[in-house]
């Protein structure tokens, strides 16, 4: 499992993160809220290995990250990336292949994961299709598979960390792409998404961490964390806390 | 939606093609050879004793002078074709080459260096100096390479316009300083000097194919295990490293044979441009971008394309010869602007 323990991460002289103990559960999906700039992204990038704590430690299953192999932490921990800069036309299974790299499953195996995945992420119908030809939220649902593709089907001790996977996609596949994150981590993995909009978070995530100028200002259920207070001294907004109607989770309405 | 072709009827296509500049290559030049006996020339070079009237003159002709010369445009195409695709696959941009970037140039500085320098010193040792030029040409263009890709990136990101610029810079830097080299020189260094400039398999001898023949080896085995990398590369580099890819390693790998395969194929044929732009791009065309397949389909297109560029060079001016870089530069200047165009709109 991912565990970070008092992790704090320096630009330069000016500390942007710090403060950050984090036990990511098996089974359990962590919603990551804040507003701009409060350290979101670069608490993804500690906890992938992409950036070196200045002080403190991310642990993969019990290991220090920087002892793990690229090889065989690539098992284990997928990142999906805000945006990619892919600009060669692969096609669209072949990119989802790409995830498969780190396994030698073999062709047969990969070829169903990839169609699996794809399905998961419904972007199934744009098999066969350039990747340079897809729309913005196309491609970052084939991403989404990419990275599901490569941890498949999700299990104990598998991790996936995911920067805003619906920043580019309409209402009904921003529920379609969470509901397949969901259910990858209701298979036993344990999911850190980066999310803005407060009611997806409140709706599919088991607990939220409220980050605030790069320290956590909350985390713990969305009940617990989706206060009229909290959200008030963190993005300087005023809301109404209601109940959804008919799912009881909490609904967070701008005044 | 674009239908690419599969790896199989590109590699036969690709390998006919390959086999038939290979066979024109011998079999064309001031002296033109008849096709049969050129292929039983060939085969009677291999040690197999077959029989033919008046094949001595062909056997001649073809194993000194037109064998050599084949095998160095092959080799060179090749090399060149295969390093063109390393280093698009490295700064992740369909317009890297190594001559835009500047390698071929640090490679025929350092080539240069090494004549030069061994002027000074009453010549290079007959022996050695292919091995010494090529070496002098690879960390000639190592040192470009390296350089490049330092100033090209910012903040973890490649910014093409500057690695273009850097190019340029240090092209007009290293063809002053051969310029300079010119200037001084005395006539024996300048022919050299001038040659490089130009590149040329003209002069091809075995002495000065081993080297090449060597990194082309190397460079052929080497590349290709590492094509589901070069995939993973093209997604951004912290991307392949979640995939499990050691980005660092593969970087220095890539610099590495680029600027071997650069400096061999300059220090044995001179600066012969664009090779490295136009095949990749015309085989991603036929077959799409997956470097399993473009790797090797590179590297027998940019040999296949080098020979009949040699072959235009020699036959359109009979007997006089165009030095190849010329011919290879008037192809690919346009279809540079070509792709710039098409990039833009």
């Amino acid at each position: 499992m991912l565990q970070a323990e008092n992790v704090r991460i320096q630009r330069g002289t000016k500390t942007v993160l710090e403060k950050i103990d984090l036990d990511l559960r098996p089974g359990e999906m962590l919603g990551v809220l804040g507003p701009n700039g409060a350290g979101k992204s670069t608490l993804l990038g500690a906890l992938c290995g992409e950036l070196k704590p200045a002080s403190g430690e991310v642990r993969l299953d019990g290991r220090p990250l920087a002892h793990w192999s690229a090889a065989a932490r690539a098992q284990r921990l997928a990142v999906l990336p805000q945006s990619s800069t892919l600009s060669f036309s692969f096609r669209v299974e072949e990119v989802v292949a790409m995830g498969r790299m780190p396994h030698d499953s073999g062709h047969v195996r990969d070829a169903e994961v990839i169609h699996a995945a794809l399905q998961a992420a419904d972007a199934a119908h744009l098999m066969g299709r350039s990747y340079t030809a897809l729309s913005g939220g196309e491609r970052q649902r084939v991403h989404l598979a990419r990275v599901l593709a490569q941890l498949w089907p999700g299990g104990n001790g598998q991790t996936l960390l995911l920067d805003e996977p619906t920043s580019a996609l309409d209402p009904l596949h921003q529920h379609t792409t969470l509901q397949a994150v969901r259910e990858f981590a209701d298979r036993g993995a344990a999911v850190l998404v980066i999310l803005h909009d407060l009611n997806l978070a409140a709706r599919y995530c088991d607990r939220l961490l409220l980050l605030e100028g790069g320290r956590p200002f909350a985390l713990d259920s969305p009940d617990a964390v989706l206060q009229p207070d909290a959200l008030k001294t963190v993005f300087g907004l005023e809301v109404l806390v209601q109940r959804h109607p008919e799912r009881g989770h909490p609904l967070i309405i701008a005044r | 939606m674009r239908v690419f072709l599969q790896p199989r009827p590109l590699f036969i296509i690709l390998s006919v093609l390959c086999f038939l500049a290979f066979w024109l290559s011998l079999a064309l030049g001031p002296v033109s050879l008849p096709l049969v006996d050129t292929l039983r020339a060939a085969i009677r070079l291999t040690g197999i004793p077959i029989q033919g009237d008046n094949l001595e003159q062909a056997e001649l002709i073809v194993g000194q002078i037109r064998l050599p010369r084949t095998l160095l445009g092959l080799a060179v195409g090749a090399v060149l074709a295969l390093s063109g695709v390393a280093m698009q696959g490295l700064f992740r941009n369909p317009l890297a080459d190594p001559g835009l970037v500047g390698v071929s140039s640090g490679a025929a500085l350092g080539a240069a260096l090494a004549i030069v320098g061994g002027s000074f010193f009453g010549g290079l040792p007959d022996a050695f100096e292919p091995y010494l030029l090529s070496l002098c040409a690879g960390i000639g263009g190592l040192a470009v390479a390296a350089m490049v890709y330092r100033l090209g990136r910012h903040n973890g990101q490649t910014s093409v316009a500057t690695m273009l610029l850097a190019g340029i810079a240090l092209t007009a830097l290293a063809s002053s300083t051969i310029g300079l080299f010119t200037y001084l020189a005395d006539d024996a260094t300048l022919r050299t000097l001038t040659f490089w400039n130009l590149g040329s398999l003209n002069g091809a001898s075995y002495v000065r194919l081993w080297p090449l023949l060597l990194v082309c080896v190397v460079i052929i085995c080497w590349l290709p295990r590492r094509a589901k990398a070069l995939n993973a590369l093209l997604l951004g580099e912290s991307e392949a490293r979640h995939l499990g890819v050691e980005v660092e390693s593969l970087k220095r790998e890539l610099i590495f044979c680029t600027a071997l395969g650069v400096g061999a194929a300059v220090a044995a044929a001179g600066m012969i441009g664009f090779i490295g732009l136009i095949v990749p791009h015309l085989v991603r065309l036929l077959a799409g971008p997956d470097h399993r397949v473009l790797l090797p389909a590179s590297a027998l297109a940019g040999a296949s394309l080098l020979l009949f560029a040699d072959l235009f060079a020699r036959l359109v001016l009979a007997p006089a010869e165009l030095p190849i870089g010329i011919v290879t530069a008037f192809l690919g200047a346009p279809f540079f602007l070509y792709l710039l165009v098409r990039g833009r709109s």
